[in-house]
């Protein structure tokens, strides 16, 4: 069945998508101003977005700021990603009673979760969406927590309008637009006279609730907008990340004498891999009740910079700070393309947004790159 | 060739050691049986001799009031037992006893330090031999010092 | 790789990797005085898992929590699965404290196994260090019992004292067949140990293999891994033919948590056995 091709409502019109949303049973989540950030957040109606907010994003630095027009969607990313509402921080995973000599596990069904839907996704968290389903769905075993969130959540995603202090999506080949992985998509468009929304339909089950929805076709002024914006985002990207090569030269700069001095800086607070839409290290532990006489098996959300990430009998595999960085943006930007045929990376900018002290990761692989360069032509860049 | 530096010559520290050195230190080596339990040396003896083992196993160990004798190393046939009679003051640093029937050579320490003086030759090639064998037990006994298969928890 | 045959999960319920089978504690043994092993049977007679050599166990002791434990019995009799465990941490100690008739939760078979197969027709050298007898048991069983399938096979046992020494009755029956080499050695020892002290490598040396035609598997601790395969290396063996079993942190066993990362590999399924030129560049590398 051929796709409707895309259409122009009007605010009233995302109203509409919201509450036809609502009507089949979703929760829908969106962005909302909070504590200074923009956080995702139940929304009720389009009167809960952060109307006429954008973003101030550097290295260490956050800030919002009142834009001069009304736009729903004009900000970057804030400190979360969608990945709380599918691989969630605290998931209980099993509850066991004691019971005679043994115990046993008790046999519970799932409880009722509404299905999500998520409204405002940039095109680098449908990528890191993707990643995220490549670790728990794409292997010999799957993730069956994930796997009923992820099927269940509707995507309406959103295009940027202008790229955030920090985003490199364009780098890393992720955005600015959204191409695939969402039911529907959105592009503002916002001019003197008018404050619209082309709808883009992703999928079957976005066609449907589309369905529902009174719109018409696009201007050709507003196809054009719609465009603009979209080259605005591209030529507007905070930051960088050469990716050619990039696995290689940092697979062989293991024992490089960067990683001390990045070790200097780094506070090895876990920020990075809390807001990285694509980390997903989690542990798992036992919750007893007072009595013992019920456990529970809960996995949480974890993180490589904890010292004790790595332990195993005799202490810590890595003990330094700079190993446990070394191992963080390795893992992003090198083995995980050998683990899951990509990069870990998606180009949101937030690990150097929500870095306290600032660390950029594209001026550290920058950095590796540059002295891996300079040593192999000062050896001749033969031998390595 | 006599037969008794065949013999000599086939012993594996002896391995490619030149027939013109066989010849010198020959007049050095004697043929020697230890029983089971039997002393080489003790602790503190004068490191007269060094032995190349020829069938057996004997045990180096040390004694330590409250735990007793503690082998630290066990050197089979094939290998060499006791390196003290190179240097002065020239005694033994640990003890070695046979355990089970235990054939050597025994090498005379003071003849032989006699000849090296003598053929530089001979002594540059002696003092190889041995370099290496210390250089093997020094390794295994770092290893051994590491204790890798103890518990080295913290928690 | 052995496939898993259970009745973990009722039919309905779509497979969850992170649930456990129950298994019944049927006998418990101390081997050293940090060393047990567990003997578990399941709960429910189909819930038997087949296991190939070298693969692992997540092992969940109620209250306290899952360890990732050797599976150390003979894979052709996985009515009972033994498992030989170092109590080292809170949830070993907790397994230390099971007994007879005691639950025990299971995960598993996790891991890449000893190639076995790929070994017919080769000489076999298993250099085991301490506690690294364990997952490497199960290979000497299933070589023992297709002899005929293999060259020499040479048992290289190294531990820190005559009293750390792992499966002694079993020992004492290895050493009495006349198609088997073992040789063992202790760090240190009192008087009345006759047998070789010193470093489990320098029984490489004389070892009667050829190393052309040989396969190494080779457990314990990481240093020791690294001076074996060095000894080994000195006798000729090519990287290719040697393989190691690694040890990380884990918390899930199927990919999932992160923990186990060694470079590129997860442990609990590229691992853990390893074929060692592909643990290369990482296995040298500090912190890694």
């Amino acid at each position: 069945m051929p796709r409707r091709p895309p259409f122009v409502v009007d605010r009233s019109g995302l109203e509409a998508l919201l509450h036809a949303l609502q009507s089949r049973g979703y929760r829908t989540l969106g962005p909302t101003l909070r504590d200074g950030a923009i956080v995702y957040d139940e929304i009720r109606s389009t009167a809960d977005l952060p109307a006429g907010w954008t973003d101030e994003q550097d290295g260490g630095h956050y800030r919002l700021k009142e834009r001069e027009d009304g736009a729903l969607f004009g900000y970057a990313v804030g400190p979360q990603s969608w990945k709380r509402f599918l691989h969630v921080p605290l998931q209980t995973l099993w509850r066991a009673r004691r019971a005679g000599q043994g115990f046993e596990i008790l046999d519970e069904p799932a409880p009722e979760s509404p299905a999500q839907a998520f409204v405002g996704v940039r095109a680098c968290e449908l990528a890191a969406i993707a990643a995220q389903d490549r670790v728990f769905l794409g292997g010999e075993h799957k993730d069956p927590h994930y796997r009923a969130r992820r099927e269940a959540a509707f995507i309406v995603a959103v295009n940027c309008g202008t790229a955030g202090g920090t985003c490199f999506c364009t780098s890393m080949k992720t955005g600015p637009q959204a191409v695939e992985g969402f039911d529907l998509a959105l592009t503002e468009v916002l001019s003197e006279t008018d404050h619209v929304f082309l709808v883009e339909v992703g999928s079957e089950r976005g066609a449907e609730v589309a369905a529902e929805l009174e719109g018409r076709e696009p201007t050709d002024a507003e196809a054009r907008a719609a465009e603009d914006a979209l080259r605005a985002a591209e030529a507007s990207m905070g930051r960088v990340l050469e990716t050619e090569g990039l696995k290689d030269v940092l697979y062989r700069n293991y024992e490089a004498p960067h990683w001390d001095e990045v070790a200097e800086r780094c506070l090895a607070c876990a920020n990075c891999t809390m807001v990285c839409p694509t980390c997903f290290c989690a542990t798992v532990e036992d919750v007893t009740d007072l009595a013992g006489l019920e456990a529970s098996r809960v996995r949480r959300w974890d993180s490589c910079f904890t010292l004790d990430f790595s332990y195993v009998h005799g202490g810590s595999v890595r003990t330094s700070r700079g190993a446990r960085y070394r191992q963080w943006i390795t893992h992003k930007l090198a083995t995980w393309h050998d683990q899951f045929g990509s990069s870990g990376c998606v180009g949101c900018g937030r690990c150097i947004t929500w870095c306290p002290v600032g660390i950029d990761l594209t001026a550290e692989a920058r950095a590796v790159r540059e002295a891996d360069a300079r040593k192999r032509e000062a050896r001749g860049d033969g031998k390595l | 060739m006599e037969s008794f530096e065949r013999i000599l010559s086939e012993h594996a520290f002896f391995h490619d050691l030149p027939a013109v050195h066989l010849g010198t230190l020959v007049g050095c080596v004697s043929n020697v049986k230890f029983g089971a339990g039997e002393f080489l040396f003790r602790e503190g003896d004068a490191a007269d001799q060094f032995y190349l083992i020829r069938h057996g196993r004997v045990a180096v160990e040390a004694f330590a009031p409250g735990r007793g004798s503690i082998t630290i190393e066990t050197i089979d046939e094939g290998e060499v037992v006791g390196w003290s009679w190179l240097f002065p003051p020239y005694t033994a640093h640990f003890d070695a006893r046979a355990l089970g029937l235990v054939r050597a050579f025994a090498l005379d320490g003071a003849c032989l330090r006699a000849k090296c003086e003598k053929d530089a030759e001979l002594g540059f090639d002696l003092t190889r031999r041995f370099a290496r064998v210390v250089m093997q037990r020094l390794d295994a006994t770092r290893l051994q010092l590491l204790d890798l298969y103890g518990d080295h928890g913290n928690g | 790789m052995a496939t898993m045959a259970t009745a973990e999960s009722r039919p309905a319920v779509a497979a969850d990797p992170m649930r456990p089978a129950l298994f019944v504690v049927r006998k418990t043994s101390r081997e050293t005085a940090d060393t047990f092993t567990l003997s578990l049977a399941p709960a429910v007679p189909e819930g038997i898992h087949r296991f190939a050599p070298g693969q692992f166990n997540m092992l969940y002791a109620f209250g306290v929590g899952e360890a990732p434990v050797s599976i150390s019995g003979d894979p052709a009799k996985p009515e009972m699965l033994v498992h030989t465990i170092r109590a080292v941490g809170s949830v070993t100690r907790g397994l230390r404290k099971l007994g007879k008739g005691d639950t025990v939760g299971v995960r598993g078979p996790f891991g890449t196994a000893w190639p076995v197969e790929q070994a017919h027709g080769h000489d076999v050298v298993i250099v085991a260090g301490g506690i690294g007898l364990a997952p490497l048991r199960p290979a000497l069983y299933h070589v023992l019992l297709h002899r005929g399938q293999y060259g020499r096979v040479v048992f290289l046992y190294g531990a820190r004292t005559p009293a750390d020494m792992l499966f002694a009755r079993q020992l004492r029956e290895w050493r009495s067949r006349f198609d088997l080499e073992v040789e063992v050695t202790v760090d240190r020892a009192t008087a009345e140990w006759q047998g070789t002290v010193g470093v489990v490598t320098k029984l490489i040396g004389r070892s009667p293999f050829d190393p052309g035609s040989a396969m190494a598997f080779v457990c314990g601790p990481e240093v020791m891994i690294r001076f074996t395969v060095a000894a080994l290396q000195r006798r000729g063996m090519t990287d290719p033919s040697i393989f190691v079993s690694m040890e990380r942190n884990m918390k899930c066993a199927v990919g999932f948590c992160g923990h186990c990362q060694f470079g590129p590999a997860f442990v609990c399924k590229d691992g853990p056995v390893f074929r060692y030129d592909r643990t290369l560049p990482f296995f040298g590398l500090r912190e890694v």
